[in-house]
């Protein structure tokens, strides 16, 4: 799943420091996994907002809400009848659904109260770690269920480096080697093989370089 | 057992059920202080419910301070349950503890402020 | 190490002499003094010279202006390039820049994370990887064809190498593969990670003989001479890839300081003396970082001096 994280209270406290009604919208999607954009946390950035803005002896007004998602337009329609009564949204949704919410209400501020990060695995409670990058073009095939682009950190095909270090990666001794993990994998699977032959160049046409991307599925539209 | 008046307790079965909110609402609320009493790490009846107490007071001492309530106005303690005399004592501590830092920004933002007061849970 | 090119390195090589490479780092600015003074120091005594590709993701002045500095001064650049920071069009267009001043030698590199250098907030490339780097230099001179598909006339006459590891993870064997690999792809020479663990070292070239490779790629041995024991221990704890014995350290620090910097030397010219002796050993690569000066007596001292005159 996307995975984020809340941002700095402080942050926060800087959007919104100067309006009188604010709405913090919640996302019952990914972010309520990661806890970082759920109910809950809707529950308590509305509450630490309110007692900021209370101390400071500012009257404003910081509601709570959470949608079943923020990237699909049935559920964000759901605000439409009390949208309006907001000087601004902070949306705790991940990117995609900060930016839906501002497509649907054009009129309204929105704002994002979680840094979105990656798409990934909840490794256990509290720590998630990235998987996948979305090239567009899958080849776990190949590499015995591991992705060298996600987990490699120079995403070669041809690893591993020559930093890789008693299986971990020369940026940080936290970071396990991409390339020494699909060895291990491959060498279990008895596809060792696969090592031998170079692999070429990867077409990046379907990943991010190729430009913001779309699926139209035609046998699914209405 | 003898300890200040000025201390409201909330009971509940085990801190882990005190949750971030609870801590946040009490505040909202006026209270000029707050503080959870846990079992002894390591003795909890359910556990771990004292340990997620415990991040979660850090977590709320971490935004009190940010929105300039102030994190010392929170505080966790751990006790058994047959400790009468330290919960006194702590109890004592926190009423110092408040008395010195005054009456929460929020009483005073409201106007409300008077003679402190000290919301406990334990 | 199948197709010939005129580089001076391939021939000295193929004549069956030890080949003797050496680097020169470029400057932090765009001096361009620096590079000459530098090569002039070692241009006697080494076969190629090589410019690093900003090493370790520190910025410097160009290797593909420093080479071309190298030609013009009638030596024998050997250009790194690493994928960093590059993609295939800017990788393709410097090979033919580099083809364009007849520059003869490609050194092709993954590149260290950017996270080591001074700029750890960039962007990285890594468009394509050390291996598809070979292929492609190998398309354009054998083919006169780019990635992309365009075919051309002038194409770039290069001597293709790479970097090699042996004690990298995950284990010695698949460095060897990796090798193979690198091989498979066009690499025609190899310049080895600096050596300071014999055993794992011969280890290697065990292997890399027993797959026959000695034969289709020349192996450059790395040595890179200590200072002092400083150096030694910063090393072994805080360089990744690089294995320094626990008894390499001990030595430097049992000579007083004011003796370490000859102990180093003294140490590299024992390592050298002992690979000589290593089948497929095919040269050395002297890597004296902030110490050019002390190629001249190395290359001496291991006898290697002065260089065999070949065609």
């Amino acid at each position: 799943m996307i995975k984020a994280k809340e941002k700095p209270l402080n942050e926060v406290i800087d959007m919104v420091k100067d309006l009188k009604k604010v709405l913090i919208a919640g996302c019952d999607g990914c972010v309520t996994v990661c806890e970082a954009g759920g109910a809950k946390e809707a529950k308590v950035l509305a509450a630490a907002l309110r007692l900021f803005f209370t101390q400071e002896g500012k009257k404003a007004e910081v509601d709570e809400t959470s949608l079943t998602r923020q990237c699909n337009k049935d559920y964000l329609q759901e605000l439409q009848d009390r949208i309006d009564n907001y000087d601004a949204v902070v949306s705790i949704a991940c990117g995609c659904g900060v930016q839906f919410l501002a497509e649907m209400y054009p009129t309204k501020i929105v704002y994002p109260g979680v840094d979105t990060c990656f798409m990934g695995v909840t490794d256990e409670r509290g720590v998630y770690s990235e998987r996948c990058q979305a090239c567009g073009r899958c080849i776990l095939a190949e590499t015995g269920g591991i992705c060298p682009i996600a987990r490699c950190s120079k995403r070669m095909l041809n690893g591993p480096c020559g930093g890789s270090e008693r299986g971990k990666c020369e940026i940080n001794p936290d970071v396990p080697c991409g390339w020494e993990l699909i060895y291990e994998r491959l060498k279990t699977l008895g596809q060792l093989d696969r090592f031998e032959n170079p692999v070429a160049p990867k077409d990046w046409l379907t990943s991010r370089d190729g430009g913001p991307r779309k699926i139209v599925r035609e046998e699914i539209q209405i | 057992m003898q300890y200040p008046t000025n201390i409201r307790i909330i009971k509940v079965p085990c801190t882990g059920k005190v949750d971030v909110i609870h801590l946040l609402t009490a505040f909202e609320a006026g209270a000029d202080g707050v503080f959870v009493v846990g079992c002894m790490e390591g003795d909890c009846h359910y556990v771990e419910g004292n340990l997620f107490a415990k991040k979660r007071v850090k977590r709320v001492k971490a935004i009190l301070d940010k929105v300039g309530i102030g994190g010392q106005r929170l505080e966790m303690y751990n006790l058994s349950a047959g400790m009468g005399g330290r919960f006194a004592e702590v109890a004592q501590e926190m009423t110092e503890r408040i008395q010195e830092l005054g009456p929460s920004p929020i009483r005073i933002a409201k106007g409300t402020a008077a003679r402190p007061t000290g919301e406990v849970a334990a | 190490m199948s197709t010939e090119t005129p580089s001076r390195l391939q021939k000295m090589i193929k004549a069956g002499h030890f080949a003797v490479t050496s680097e020169v780092g470029p400057p932090r600015s765009a001096d361009g003094a620096v590079i000459e003074q530098k090569a002039n120091l070692i241009k006697d005594y080494v076969d190629a010279i090589n410019v690093t590709d900003n090493q370790t993701s520190v910025c410097r002045l160009s290797s593909l202006a420093a080479c071309i500095r190298i030609k013009l001064m009638g030596l024998e650049p050997v250009l790194q390039m690493v994928t960093r920071d590059r993609n295939r069009i800017a990788l393709q267009s410097d090979i033919l820049g580099a083809g364009s001043y007849g520059i003869n030698n490609i050194l092709c590199l993954t590149g260290d994370h950017q996270h080591f250098g001074d700029h750890p907030n960039c962007v990285n490339v890594f468009d394509l990887d050390s291996t598809q780097l070979i292929q492609t230099v190998r398309l354009m001179r054998d083919e006169g064809r780019l990635l992309g598909g365009h075919e051309f006339g002038a194409r770039p006459q290069m001597f293709i190498g790479a970097a090699a590891n042996p004690f990298a993870g995950p284990n010695v064997e698949m460095r060897v593969v990796r090798l193979a690999k690198k091989v498979a792809a066009g690499c025609q020479f190899v310049q080895t990670q600096c050596i300071y663990n014999m055993d794992t070292f011969k280890k290697f070239m065990k292997m890399v003989v027993d797959r026959g490779m000695h034969e289709k790629v020349a192996i450059l041995a790395g040595i890179t001479p200590m200072k002092n024991v400083g150096m030694a221990k910063y090393m072994q704890k805080r360089v990744p890839g690089i294995d320094v014995p626990d008894d390499i350290v001990k030595r430097m620090g049992g000579v007083p300081k004011e003796n370490q910097p000859e102990e180093g030397i003294k140490l590299a010219v024992e390592q050298i003396e002992e690979l000589k002796e290593v089948e497929g050993i095919r040269g050395f690569h002297i890597m004296a970082i902030e110490w050019e000066e002390k190629v001249p007596e190395i290359v001496e001292k291991i006898g290697l001096y002065p260089r065999p005159k070949i065609g």
